[in-house]
């Protein structure tokens, strides 16, 4: 009971802080930082689903920005076309007088968004999952590849969602709203974290871990072990198109080159480099590479951007194939040495 | 007609998938890794085929050919100092990227797959290097008019063959009867068919299974820059730093479906996938009351499409055999 009360109160004190960010930040800090603030905390979502698959249950999807795309395109879809209908009480041009106002008016708007984008990705991930999950091996990789070639390909060919010049809304009707603030970045980022870090902790993730570690064994404990990766995977693709809802309308410009492989590999970077499993490892790496190619911009330096992932990449896989913090957690209880140590 | 049009350009078309496939399905059969730096050495064969044309065209010795002899002869320098380099180059990786991940576990050795294919990739858009523009090859043979065949088939239509559609598949073909040579007739040869079947075993009954597999990773380089030559000189004539992305993920998809690890798996793949990725190109388009689909539009899906129904009807791809996993 006193427990209950005292995670009530973390959450309402979460939820507090996280409007009062929402309202302050913009103001305080120059656009610019502010939005690299917004893609950190997209990228972070996008980090911690990826780690759930391959981390947690040692798959390998290499098509992570195809999800992202899938929940940026149906949520984009849904708050234009859906406009009149649903949200006539949203401004037509989909611009906000102030964060605040957006918070408050839009949060309707932007949770059905969240779920409609979320689960459809979801859906994607168990369609696309199922087949490749069943076999052994490298099969996923290619599977997960190929699916953002079809998004792609299905995207520049539905005018509905603008084909290949973008999408941002009806001419001379509504336009994508810019729902998308510090509140529902954040907020979303949390709940990704918390619920891997529960997830890692609880039987279900248990089960995760040992297809990890050695699936025949696994199986041979009774554990099904397609439907763990499948549910692993289905949970990575639902945070991957919330990740998405959000860039969408943080964007309002929805781009299919913005989910293009090159996206994919920089989510692959975060969670290889913070460490397969490790959650703080994704949200640190996460916070690392998204923030890099800005500073690389601004030395003039972008052009090697791509090579100095890719170097690090291999450089770590050479050297310290466990990534930086390995299967490790880095916890305020840990740091302080507060309570009881929780070895993984 | 059409038909025997679409089969023609689709054979064009699959002799380069085949030859990018088959460094795929080499390496796998005796590392089980999924080479994805072989679409980047697909790129750098094609990319110093130009350089080599280029240059032998400013000494004169490279001028456009009409014949079909004229042709081969003119294109054999421009393709053996690519697949030289490109030797170099699939050796180099192997040693510093795979070699030493030789014991350590499969996601290790395929990340670093794809961060050295992302390596290459980046490394050729650099302004220095290969730079982001087009590059356009010297012409060997034109694919107008002038280096065109007409056929009359019997029922009297009319087909038409461009001459370096029959260079591009003569040439596959030739290079892929050499490898069957290799590797069924040569000692090498046996030597790689015993590491695939059995890594450990091989080793233990004397093969050095180091040497074999830089044989294999040559082997493979040599193929995708072959293809490269072909694909840049003959198919498309501009050759850009990403081009090995989508080809290569096609021809890895032949490969699969053909069944990973299988020589013949990979040819058959291979030109199933250039056949029927030709015949949707030239498919008309389907009209669904007022929704008109181009099918055309669709072929760079069509590839993945093909690989899922693969893998949820045989797995192991048509030829390959399915091996179950032992403890």
């Amino acid at each position: 009971m006193n427990k209950n009360l005292l995670r009530l109160g973390v959450v309402l004190g979460a939820l507090i802080l996280l409007a009062v960010g929402s309202s302050v930040l913009p103001m305080v800090l120059p656009p610019i930082v502010f939005r690299v603030v917004m893609l950190c905390g997209i990228a972070i979502i996008m980090s911690v689903s990826l780690n759930i698959i391959n981390g947690f249950t040692g798959q390998f999807s290499i098509g992570h920005a195809g999800f992202q795309a899938v929940g940026a395109y149906s949520a984009a879809a849904l708050t234009v076309y859906g406009h009149d209908r649903l949200f006539p009480f949203l401004p037509k041009d989909g611009t906000f007088s102030s964060p605040m106002y957006s918070l408050t008016s839009g949060a309707p708007a932007m949770i059905l968004a969240l779920l409609l984008g979320g689960s459809l990705s979801a859906l994607i991930g168990y369609i696309v999952g199922l087949p490749s999950l069943r076999l052994r091996g490298d099969y996923l990789a290619i599977v997960t590849l190929g699916f953002g070639e079809i998004i792609r390909v299905v995207v520049e060919n539905t005018d509905a969602v603008g084909g290949p010049r973008g999408f941002s809304g009806v001419s001379g009707g509504a336009q994508v709203p810019a729902l998308t603030n510090f509140f529902w970045v954040y907020g979303v980022a949390l709940l990704a974290i918390v619920v891997a870090r529960n997830l890692r902790f609880s039987v279900l993730g248990l089960s995760f871990l040992s297809v990890r570690e050695d699936e025949i064994a696994a199986q041979a404990m009774g554990i099904n072990t397609t439907r763990v990766k499948v549910r692993g995977f289905v949970l990575g693709a639902f945070f991957a198109g919330m990740a998405g809802v959000l860039f969408a309308h943080l964007e309002r410009t929805v781009l299919i080159s913005s989910f293009n492989f090159d996206k994919s590999f920089g989510f692959v970077t975060m969670v290889v480099l913070g460490g397969l499993g490790s959650v703080t490892g994704s949200v640190l790496a996460a916070i690392v590479l998204t923030t890099l190619p800005e500073v690389l911009r601004a030395w003039g330096a972008d052009q090697y951007r791509l090579v100095i992932y890719a170097l690090l990449l291999v450089l770590m896989m050479l050297l310290r194939p466990q990534g930086i913090f390995g299967r490790g957690e880095l916890s305020l209880g840990k740091l302080f040495g507060w309570g009881k140590d929780k070895k993984n | 007609m059409d038909v025997i049009q679409n089969l023609i350009n689709g054979v064009q078309l699959g002799s380069i998938y085949v030859l990018i496939a088959l460094g795929y399905t080499m390496v796998y059969g005796v590392l089980r890794l999924i080479n994805f730096a072989h679409s980047d050495v697909f790129m750098v064969g094609a990319f110093v085929g130009y350089y080599t044309a280029v240059k032998l065209a400013a000494m004169g010795w490279l001028t456009k050919q009409t014949t079909l002899l004229g042709g081969i002869l003119h294109l054999l320098p421009v393709m053996l100092v690519s697949m030289a380099v490109c030797v170099v180059l699939g050796l180099i990786i192997e040693r510093l990227a795979y070699r030493p991940l030789r014991r350590a576990p499969r996601l290790t050795a395929l990340i670093t797959a794809i961060g050295v294919s992302l390596l290459l990739e980046g490394a050729a858009q650099l302004p220095f290097v290969f730079g982001v523009d087009p590059k356009f090859y010297p012409e060997i043979l034109p694919s107008g008019p002038e280096a065109t065949m007409h056929f009359h088939t019997f029922w009297g239509s009319e087909l038409t063959v461009s001459k370096n559609a029959l260079v591009i598949v003569f040439t596959a073909f030739l290079l892929m009867g050499i490898l069957w040579f290799i590797v069924q007739k040569t000692k090498m040869g046996k030597a790689m068919r015993a590491v695939s079947h059995d890594f450990d075993a091989a080793g233990l009954m004397g093969i050095n299974t180091d040497v074999v597999i830089s044989f294999t990773f040559g082997l493979g380089a040599a193929l995708a820059a072959a293809g490269g030559v072909l694909f840049g000189a003959l198919t498309f004539k501009s050759i850009l730093p990403l081009m090995g992305v989508q080809m290569g993920l096609k021809a890895f998809v032949a490969a699969v479906v053909g069944g990973i690890g299988s020589i013949p798996g990979a040819m058959l793949g291979g030109m199933l996938m250039g056949i029927t990725e030709s015949f949707v190109k030239g498919a008309p388009a389907i009209k669904i009351g007022s929704l008109t689909i181009d099918p055309s539009r669709w072929t760079d899906a069509l590839a993945f499409i093909i690989l899922i129904v693969v893998l949820l009807v045989r797995p192991a791809g048509i030829l390959g055999k399915n091996t179950p996993e032992k403890v």
